[in-house]
């Protein structure tokens, strides 16, 4: 044992680096097609922009028409869909790693729910509207996480329990926004309702508050997420390789409820990001995936949404929340028809 | 050779209100191989699973060279124990190596990331359970032998003084079964590492075990080696049920022969007449 045939050696480290070459490619690739996207989207509308004109913009030489379609318009929107596909798509892989089944994703088991009920609430009671809905979306996603982690607890949590629990609540919770809409005057409703599909547009002062929140939260979820490694192999197995499992796990959870939070606060709960980012991440990677994958899935998929949102149909915008919605909801049925009891695949 | 040492006092373990382990003080012998053996729900896998620090003790404390090994930072006792639970979960779509490859978590930290000592133990422990060849499978794809070995590599991979397994053979075929065994011995008999595995199969573990532990609702009644433990009267109580002990043809350890009601010989030449648990 204390000696390995140098070729074994040899041969673990090659097969070690084939799985880290692949996702670093597939992470490559991500970045470059969330670039290509994200170029896109500042180039692509009623005034078209050149490729030319926008770096020249960009380099702060621009003319002050396309420095007004950049700079205020298209920039802050497609900046916000980055930040919030990174933070969907964290937040969700960690959710279902860390809770080993993949219904487990904030947006299925009633996290973003709880966001929306804080948010709709300020705007619905106090007239609230802007960045400072952030404070009633994170507020609502903590207390939803944590009644949902309570609710579910019976010595431990396990991930189905968690899962069924989350998805009543959710259920719930919804009912609420429901209640909130139809009590209140009919603009303030519609301004809610265009808030709960999830959109993106005229959100730009919410791009500072976000960016600042995620300096902070992705480190960390980056950091504690090379836990994650051991506790996939479940609790027992995870405490036998030195890591504390149930405070580990509270630990990440917290950071991606934040991060559902804050990113819900922004552009409101976009449907399913959170959702189809891991396992997307998993197929590509083949394997469990990192979640620097997951989250360039997240933000590939927003931002590609939310393009498709602005010009699929021709003359009408829809909310980028209404694609993810109409992609993501196939996937959960399929997911419901083909999961067993544990949620895992069969 | 191997100095770590593990021993309980006065251990006591249970679930709730429930006390499934009730005032255990044992030594494990350090560089040598304990089998813990008993009935259904004796306490053994809950016994295991205090001595490895996943379920904290009610009252008493298991010592890690003499230090409570509740008061040890986890990641510093998983450099020197490792368990291998019953059940445990592998990812969807995991490679062999990549699974390994986790039991080298205790021995990086937050800025030491992966070095060539790693692989130099991921490629030690495949080929020390024979699963080279697999390296790059997906784990769901293996057959339950190899599964079993590829966590016992993971186990080695840990490079623990102490390796405890919890029913390492259960449902294997007899031919793996032994194989598992053979490999926990090469291990105890090339590294010194200490064994304790919860075993089904009582005549296994004589073979295999230097030291028996025998429990009984939640206490150890015996311990010892197995020739010096292993009678007929002490099965018999252990599990209450009658039986011959005979000497094992092939390893020359105890080897125990169940009594039922049915299917035994009537004839009185067949039957020693040192006897004392025979059929009625």
């Amino acid at each position: 044992m204390t000696c390995a045939p140098p070729d074994a050696v040899r041969s673990v480290a090659r097969a070690r680096g084939r799985g880290a070459a692949r996702v670093r490619a597939v992470s490559a690739a991500l970045a470059l097609a969330v670039l290509a996207m994200f170029t896109l989207s500042l180039c692509v509308g009623d005034y078209p922009i050149g490729l030319g004109d926008l770096i020249a913009s960009l380099t702060a030489r621009g003319t002050p028409a396309v420095d007004y379609v950049v700079h205020r318009l298209r920039l802050p929107r497609a900046e916000l869909a980055v930040l919030v596909g990174v933070a969907f798509g964290l937040a969700g892989t960690i959710f279902q790693q860390v809770v080993r089944n993949p219904l487990a994703s904030p947006d299925v088991i009633g996290v973003a729910s709880g966001a929306s009920v804080g948010a709709i609430a300020l705007i619905a009671l106090a007239g609230v509207s802007g960045p400072p809905l952030a404070a009633g979306a994170l507020a609502g996603a903590l207390l939803t996480a944590a009644a949902i982690y309570l609710l579910a607890w019976r010595r431990g949590v396990t991930g189905h329990r968690l899962a069924l629990v989350g998805v009543g609540v959710a259920a719930g919770l919804n009912g609420v926004v429901s209640f909130f809409l139809t009590r209140t005057d009919v603009k303030v409703a519609a301004e809610g309702l265009l808030w709960l599909t999830g959109s993106l547009y005229g959100r730009a002062d919410h791009v500072a508050p976000l960016a600042a929140a995620m300096a902070v939260l992705v480190p960390a979820a980056f950091l504690l997420g090379r836990s994650l490694r051991a506790l996939q192999l479940g609790d027992d197995s995870a405490r036998g390789l030195g890591v504390d499992a149930e405070r580990r796990r509270r630990a990440l959870l917290l950071v991606a409820v934040a991060l559902t939070g804050a990113a819900t606060a922004a552009a409101g709960p976009v449907a399913f990001v959170a959702f189809v980012s891991g396992p997307i991440a998993a197929r590509l990677t083949r394997g469990a995936p990192g979640l620097l994958p997951a989250a360039l899935v997240g933000a590939l998929v927003t931002v590609t949404a939310d393009f498709a949102a602005q010009h699929l149909i021709p003359g009408a915008q829809v909310t980028v929340g209404v694609v993810t919605g109409a992609v993501g909801a196939p996937y959960l049925l399929w997911l419901l028809a083909v999961a067993d009891r544990g949620g895992r695949r069969r | 050779m191997n100095e770590t040492t593990l021993h309980t006092e006065g251990l006591r373990l249970g679930y709730g209100s429930r006390t499934v382990v009730d005032g255990v003080s044992v030594r494990i012998p350090p560089g040598r191989i304990t089998m813990v053996v008993g009935p259904n729900a004796c306490g053994k896998s809950t016994f295991l699973r205090g001595l490895a620090r996943l379920l904290g003790p009610v009252a008493g404390a298991v010592y890690l060279d003499g230090k409570d090994i509740c008061s040890l930072p986890s990641r510093q006792v998983a450099t020197r124990l490792g368990i291998l639970p019953q059940s445990p979960i592998a990812p969807e779509g995991i490679t062999v190596v990549d699974l390994v490859g986790r039991g080298r978590h205790p021995h990086q930290g937050w800025f030491r990331q992966w070095t060539p000592a790693d692989d130099e133990a991921v490629a030690a422990a495949l080929a020390a359970t024979g699963t080279l060849e697999l390296a790059e499978r997906p784990v769901d794809e293996l057959s339950g032998g190899q599964r079993q070995r590829v966590w016992i590599a993971m186990a080695l991979a840990q490079r623990t003084d102490i390796l405890l397994l919890d029913e390492p053979t259960t449902y294997l075929d007899v031919a793996h079964q032994v194989e598992v065994l053979d490999l926990l011995a090469d291990l105890n008999a090339s590294e010194g590492t200490t064994v304790v595995a919860v075993l089904h199969d009582l005549n296994l573990a004589c073979r295999y075990a230097d030291h028996l532990l025998a429990m009984k609702d939640g206490r150890v009644v015996a311990e010892g080696p197995p020739a010096d433990v292993v009678d007929e009267r002490t099965v018999t109580e252990l599990f209450a049920m009658p039986c011959r002990v005979i000497e094992d043809p092939v390893s020359g350890t105890p080897l125990v022969v169940p009594v039922g009601r049915h299917h035994v010989r009537k004839t009185a030449a067949d039957a020693p007449a040192s006897a004392s648990s025979g059929p009625r």
